[in-house]
């Protein structure tokens, strides 16, 4: 059941230089695959590019034919209500539960903003989140 | 000739050394060399004698350029070779007729004892211009009766296909292009089935990448060393024990130095090559300084050839002072082919800020093994750093880079970049 609240981000590798994410986006587009959200991490020198995409598998092969070193990672989505406190809310959920957050980003959907997480538990988050009437997407949502 | 008794070799060595001596004595600066030494080559009555001597160093042959150190008129030079100085001008090297006939037998020696010859498909995979190692390994595989395959370098799949298509059983090469092919092959997802002999010179190259090679080409790998100053390749070869190299003592009188005060270093003791070759006639040298550092190895090979001396651990040119500590190219390579995270290629820069020398190391991530987490990589360049500071005794910056993004290398490779003169 809480597996199909899990969705598969893509996580790029890529150097601080530029050009890389120009080349990332490039790439995605010309394979027409759209991308929902990403985020960069960075670190010295290098980081991370996390993108939530409608056809990951497809995102996978493209980037790793051009050379890019790409894993699949998995986070949830959280549908937040847009006002305030919506955030808070769904941290101390997790927080109480003893779920480590590890990063997040948001994006926003058509009705609604969208909280991308990974964290340390994920079964357990989803459990969390939907016992407190929490909306999450679903993995389908982005095949 | 490879297992004389030893009082019949000193009496060869002795007797080779002062026909060298002769020979040496037709070139204008060994004229004033003795002089100045104040001996003469009649004075040398034995071997150790040679410590009277004076030495020889790359910059008197760079400053004879072009034909100012050959012992023989210009008619009975039949080749000529020469290496790019990194400084200056480049070194000439002349032979004569027999000069070129002592090195292509020299070679063929070296692969006779790995156990090639004429049943053997032999893939020279080098550059075959003024670099000394196309054409001496050419040569040297003609005499032993191989089947030569002047492939040279350049066009990496056609060299795979070729090696599939003849049924190459051995191939020459640098190490650095072996590691190229082996990558490039298996791209292509070709296996090279019959490829058994892998030789590998012209730069220094470690056990870790013995074992690289040794697994991903599924080839015995055997060292080689030489100059172009002595020919060029032959000079030294590892034999099927695959512990240190044997060099020719018939052809090579070696010494070990210290490099700082020129004295004599016993066996076992690490330092810098001396070689006076014994048989050149077109450019014979007296105390060569090669600049490459290893010792004569104490014990016995189990092959019962003579005395070796140890894989070379880079050259005294090559190795860097970076904040007063000797750092050796090999040293680098050694620590980053041993760990798995790190891909196939790197490069060191060296640059100077505000008085103190960096190094950046530029590490490719290996294929395998990104797990996605911005975390682990963090770790990863940690522990690559870390096993550098145990080693080199040195912090060193790390930069990881995507695989496939540093140059790749044909010929000699050129990972290190010293900034700190450029300003
Ligand atoms: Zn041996």
């Amino acid at each position: 059941m809480e597996k199909s609240y899990i969705v598969k981000q893509i996580s790029i590798f890529s150097e601080n230089r530029p050009g890389r994410l120009a080349a990332i986006a490039g790439a995605l587009r010309d394979a027409k695959i759209n991308i929902f959200a990403f985020s960069i991490a960075e670190a010295d020198g290098f980081g991370v590019v996390r993108a939530l995409v409608d056809r990951p598998e497809d995102a996978h092969r493209t980037l790793t034919d051009l050379g890019f070193r790409v894993s699949f990672t998995d986070v949830i989505g959280v549908k937040m209500r847009d006002e305030p406190g919506g955030l808070s809310d769904i941290a101390s959920v997790l927080g109480d539960a003893g779920i480590n957050i590890e990063y997040a980003y948001a994006y926003s959907g058509k009705d609604a903003a969208v909280l991308i997480l990974r964290v340390d538990q994920i079964e357990d988050a989803v459990r969390q989140l939907l016992g407190h009437g929490g909306e999450l997407l679903k993995t389908s949502l982005s095949q | 000739m490879e297992t004389i008794r030893p009082g019949e070799l000193a009496d060869l060595q002795l007797k080779r050394l002062r026909w060298t001596l002769h020979q040496a004595e037709n070139v204008g600066l060994y004229q004033r060399k003795f002089k100045e030494a104040g001996v003469s080559p009649d004075e040398i009555r034995t071997l150790d004698d040679v410590e009277k001597l004076p030495f020889t160093y790359k910059k008197e042959l760079q400053a004879g350029y072009p034909f100012g150190l050959f012992a023989v008129p210009m008619k009975e030079i039949v080749r000529i070779h020469t290496t790019s100085g990194t400084t200056g001008k480049p070194t000439v090297v002349g032979y004569t007729r027999q000069d070129l006939d002592n090195w292509s037998e020299l070679i063929a020696r070296n692969m006779t004892m790995i156990g090639l010859g004429e049943d053997d498909i032999f893939q020279n995979a080098v550059n075959y211009g003024l670099f000394t190692g196309g054409l001496g390994f050419h040569y040297g595989a003609e005499k032993i009766g191989a089947t030569v395959i002047p492939s040279a370098t350049g066009n990496t799949r056609r060299q795979i296909e070729m090696i599939e298509d003849f049924g190459v059983t051995a191939i020459h090469c640098t190490p650095s292009y072996a590691l190229h092919l082996a990558e490039v092959a298996e791209s292509m997802g070709k296996t090279l089935d019959t490829l058994k002999t892998g030789i590998f010179g012209a730069e220094p190259w470690s056990e870790s990448m013995r074992t690289e090679l040794e697994r991903r080409l599924g080839v015995k790998a055997f060292d080689s060393y030489g100059l172009s100053e002595m020919y060029g390749p032959g000079v030294a070869f590892e034999c099927p024990e695959h512990n240190g190299l044997h060099i020719w003592h018939d052809c090579y009188l070696t010494e070990i130095i210290d490099p700082k005060t020129g004295e004599r270093l016993g066996p076992g003791e690490r330092g810098e090559l001396v070689i006076t070759p014994l048989v050149k006639e077109g450019l014979p040298l007296v105390r060569y300084r090669t600049g490459d550092v290893t010792r004569l190895m104490d014990e016995e090979c189990a092959c019962g050839r003579g005395v070796k001396i140890a894989r070379l651990t880079g050259r005294s040119d090559d190795m860097l002072v970076i904040r007063g500590i000797n750092v050796f190219p090999s040293q680098i390579e050694h620590v980053l082919r041993s760990l798995p995270e790190v891909g196939e290629q790197f490069m060191v820069y060296i640059d100077r800020v505000k008085h103190l020398d960096e190094m950046t190391i530029e590490v490719e991530m290996s294929r395998a093994g990104f797990s996605g987490e911005l975390q682990d990589l963090a770790r990863t360049q940690k522990k690559i750093a870390g096993e550098l500071h145990n080693t080199l005794g040195l912090r060193t910056a790390v930069k990881l880079v995507e695989p496939g993004s540093l140059p790749r290398f044909e010929g000699k490779a050129k990972r290190v970049i010293d900034r700190r003169g450029a300003i």
